[in-house]
């Protein structure tokens, strides 16, 4: 069994369409934290001693949040700025994450045909995804795919309830150790390693 | 000797300690607890005491003493300055227009003009500790008519000192007892007149001189010593020295007492010697009020039951008709203007020593201030239920009613807040949430403030918030939140107490004013304190630091840090507060509280966590190392 650590962050959830819905359907689940950032910390003064509690007693930490202006909202950056310190998380004596998995978990407006070379946005989602994924590296982490929920402008209630489906099922196959990391990072989208499972 | 000295203590104090609590308790307050047990007592009741209660008498006059250096020590010049009006003209006109009215009414009962000039000054006088209590445990002190009240009863307080050195002047018949009624020109009798008029004003000056030059550097020297008793046993020694360096020039030794009072009342012992003096002035005073109850003459009350009626009823119709005039006047409000006139129309315990000293004096027959003395403490007693009729029978009807029966309708689904007090705290709470959309309901206890805001069209509910009928009218019962805004701690804890009891699902906020009322709220198991001058300190800083050139987002950090680490400290006090609280007086305790504070600020960690985040130094080093 592995415990899972949904790091959240939205500072509009009022406003939100998919991600409150993605939450609900994380919640109540045995073994899986949800910390809501915004909530905890609305003056952005993030406690690194509690925050790193955290993470020394979780499996996998997933950062789940909307896309905006291709990367995440501020706080998560604020987070990350504060509680992966020099020495702690990375840096010579920096071992305290080692082993630990880290996955974005996303909701864009853009449909996923926006977020190719020839799209309009230019570039993939891993691609802009790079940062975090260079910041497990750095922190000795393995970077597993992000979920992505594309088309959030225009998304219908089935495909809603479809994401959600396929959100629950991704937490409980990480919480009883289901998923291979080294068969996941072949990945570009963990929705693509439920689909590939769900059709053998 | 020393026995029966032991047995009149124990006499006196048992009285004290058996009726207080039981007038507390009905609502009658502890200067009536203090006469009813004298009455009981004295040669009328149970005849414990007799004839030495004059003498107990004498010496509880030094209470009246230090009450005035007390008065002294709490008049800020600023306060004065800023009631000025009212004041002198309020409080004054009510002082000359009720001895006028009163002199000629008693000059038409047969009384020589001089006897009624006296009777009319004494009936003037209001009664400081009720009424000042009475408006502080209803929360009325901020209101107009609270401000007007205290401006009277400044006013009366200082003419009091006048009132003083006219009255021997009066004086028509003989002296009883030349020894010790003439004791003001007992030493200066010799003397020719400028040398009087000299001596008086060396004695002033010399008080000043005291209490500006040598006083402070004594304090600063028995402080030092740490001797507690030695401290109090300097301020009793400082009041007892002035008082009877004035009475040997001919001068009240009150005035003396209220003149070094004022000198001292910039100084930093100010609150120190406020509370080591407070018990002494609160124990000698209830020993003065059981001396004046034992003193009520019930024979004459029954030889003349309708005279003394009379006198009582009379004497308080008249004094509420003026104060009322005199409302109306200076533009109070009905509402406002009721409470004002009624809250001041009994007559206080100035009278009781402003009659003995006439008797004493030969100003008054002892069958006048036997009449005056019943009929005074008889006013006394009926102020709580003058209160109680006004706030019960006339408010409801005459003045602002509890609901707005014009826009009931309008407001009647119910909100999720109620504001508990829309004062210079709750407003700010109150304006923010609604312009959030989040509907309040709002329980004010001043008339005006309430009248304004139905105006506006703000739901309020009138009356004193801490009542059940009114919370449950209010909506306490949907309401899901209550802000408790009110300025007094004392009213905020029986509010808490009320909702504890019959609203327990809704969540309590609180104002606290200091870190002292806070306890008092951590204490009742309250989670949502606020302290009202932290934030605004706390902004004070930041902008001290940014004015130094720190950067605005290191000083804004830095302060909610603060905040944080503030609150930590403030829970950890409060744990260990219960097993100081009998070892130290609050002063005391205020000041070791703030020295435990001011270490904590320097040790704890919230000072590393300023620092972390950001470009660590310790990167920078390490990158050194491995030449990257």
């Amino acid at each position: 069994m592995a415990s899972v650590l949904i790091q959240f962050a939205h500072p509009a959830l009022e406003k939100s369409r998919v991600n409150q819905r993605l939450l609900e359907a994380a919640s109540g689940l045995p073994l899986v934290t949800i910390n809501d950032l915004y909530e905890l910390y609305p003056d952005f003064d993030i406690d690194i001693d509690r925050e790193q509690d955290l993470l020394l007693r979780h499996d996998y930490i997933l950062l789940q949040h909307p896309m905006y202006w291709y990367s995440a909202p501020a706080i998560l950056k604020q987070w990350i700025d504060l509680t992966l310190e020099h020495g702690w998380a990375y840096g010579r004596q920096g071992n305290a994450l080692a082993g630990k998995k880290m996955m974005n978990v996303l909701t864009t407006g853009g449909r996923q045909e926006a977020y190719q070379e020839a799209g309009y946005n230019r570039f993939t989602v891993r691609q802009f995804l790079a940062p975090f994924e260079q910041t497990a590296q750095l922190c000795k982490m393995t970077y597993l795919p992000p979920f992505v929920v594309h088309g959030t402008h225009r998304i219908t209630e089935e495909g809603i309830v479809e994401s959600l489906q396929q959100y629950r099922t991704l937490l409980e196959r990480l919480t009883a150790n289901e998923i291979d990391p080294n068969h996941a990072i072949q990945f570009a989208y963990a929705n693509d390693l439920l689909t590939e499972k769900q059709s053998l | 000797m020393s026995q029966s000295v032991l047995l009149q203590a124990i006499v006196y104090l048992a009285a004290g300690v058996v009726f207080v609590p039981i007038a507390k308790r009905l609502g009658l307050g502890s200067v009536l607890g203090y006469l009813l047990a004298g009455m009981v007592i004295g040669p009328d009741g149970l005849g414990l005491v007799g004839d030495e209660g004059q003498d107990v008498m004498h010496v509880a006059e030094f209470g009246v003493v230090i009450m005035l250096f007390l008065i002294g020590l709490e008049l800020e010049p600023d306060l004065l300055w800023k009631l000025r009006v009212p004041i002198v003209g309020l409080g004054g006109l009510q002082v000359v227009l009720t001895t006028v009215v009163v002199w000629g009414l008693a000059m038409l009962t047969g009384l020589p003009w001089q006897a009624a000039l006296a009777v009319g000054m004494i009936l003037a006088m209001s009664s400081t500790a009720i009424v000042l209590q009475t408006m502080n445990e209803k929360g009325l002190m901020q209101a107009a008519s609270g401000q007007s009240t205290f401006s009277v009863l400044l006013f009366q307080d200082i003419a009091v000192i006048p009132i003083l050195a006219i009255l021997p002047l009066l004086a028509t018949y003989p002296v009883a007892d030349p020894a010790e009624g003439g004791a003001h020109d007992s030493l200066m009798a010799g003397l020719p007149g400028w040398l009087q008029t000299l001596a008086v004003l060396g004695a002033v000056l010399a008080v000043v001189m005291l209490g500006r030059f040598v006083m402070r550097p004594v304090f600063r020297v028995i402080a030092g010593t740490g001797l507690r008793e030695v401290f109090i046993a300097s301020a009793l020694l400082l009041v007892g020295g002035v008082a009877l360096l004035m009475e040997s020039v001919g001068l009240s030794p009150a005035l003396g007492a209220f003149v070094s009072g004022v000198v001292l009342a910039n100084s930093e012992y100010k609150h120190e010697l406020e509370s080591d003096i407070d018990p002494f002035r609160g124990l000698l005073l209830g020993l003065f009020f059981i001396s004046v109850g034992s003193s009520i003459d019930f024979g004459l009350i029954q030889e003349n039951p309708l005279l003394v009626v009379g006198v009582v009823l009379g004497m308080m119709t008249l004094k509420a008709i003026v104060l009322a005039m005199l409302g109306r006047r200076f533009k109070l409000s009905t509402d406002q203007n009721l409470i004002f006139s009624l809250a001041l129309s009994q007559v206080g315990e100035f009278a009781f020593v402003l009659l003995s000293f006439s008797l004493q004096n030969g100003i008054l027959d002892t069958r006048t201030v036997g009449l005056l003395t019943a009929a005074v403490a008889l006013s006394m007693a009926l102020t709580p239920i003058v209160f109680l009729v006004n706030e019960k029978l006339l408010l409801p009807r005459i003045g602002t009613t509890a609901q707005d029966k014009k826009a009931s309708d309008q407001f009647s689904a119910s909100n999720p807040v109620i504001v508990a007090g829309f004062g210079r705290y709750g407003n700010i709470v109150g304006r923010f949430l609604r312009a959030n959309g989040i509907g309040t309901t709002v329980l004010d206890f001043d008339s005006d403030r309430v009248d304004i805001l139905r105006k506006i069209g703000i739901k309020v509910y009138y009356g004193d918030a801490s009542r059940y009928d009114l919370l449950k009218s209010a909506g306490a019962e949907e309401a899901k939140v209550i802000i408790i805004a009110l300025d007094s701690p004392e009213k905020s804890l029986e509010l808490v107490e009320t909702i504890k009891k019959h609203f327990p699902h809704l969540q309590i906020l609180v104002r606290a004013r200091d870190r002292d009322d806070a306890y008092e709220f951590m204490d009742a198991g309250i989670d949502h304190v606020y302290r009202e001058t932290l934030d605004s300190s706390l902004r004070t800083g930041v902008d001290a630091m940014r004015l130094l050139g720190l950067r605005a987002y290191h000083a804004e950090r830095s302060a909610r840090l603060f905040r944080k680490h503030d609150e930590e400290a403030l829970t950890e006090l409060a744990a260990v507060r219960h097993d100081q609280k009998q070892y130290f007086s609050t002063a005391r305790r205020r000041i070791r509280d703030l020295e435990q504070l001011i270490s904590s600020d320097e040790t704890d960690r919230w000072l590393r966590e300023v620092e972390e985040g950001w470009d660590a130094e310790s990167l920078r080093r390490e990158a050194n190392q491995q030449g990257y």
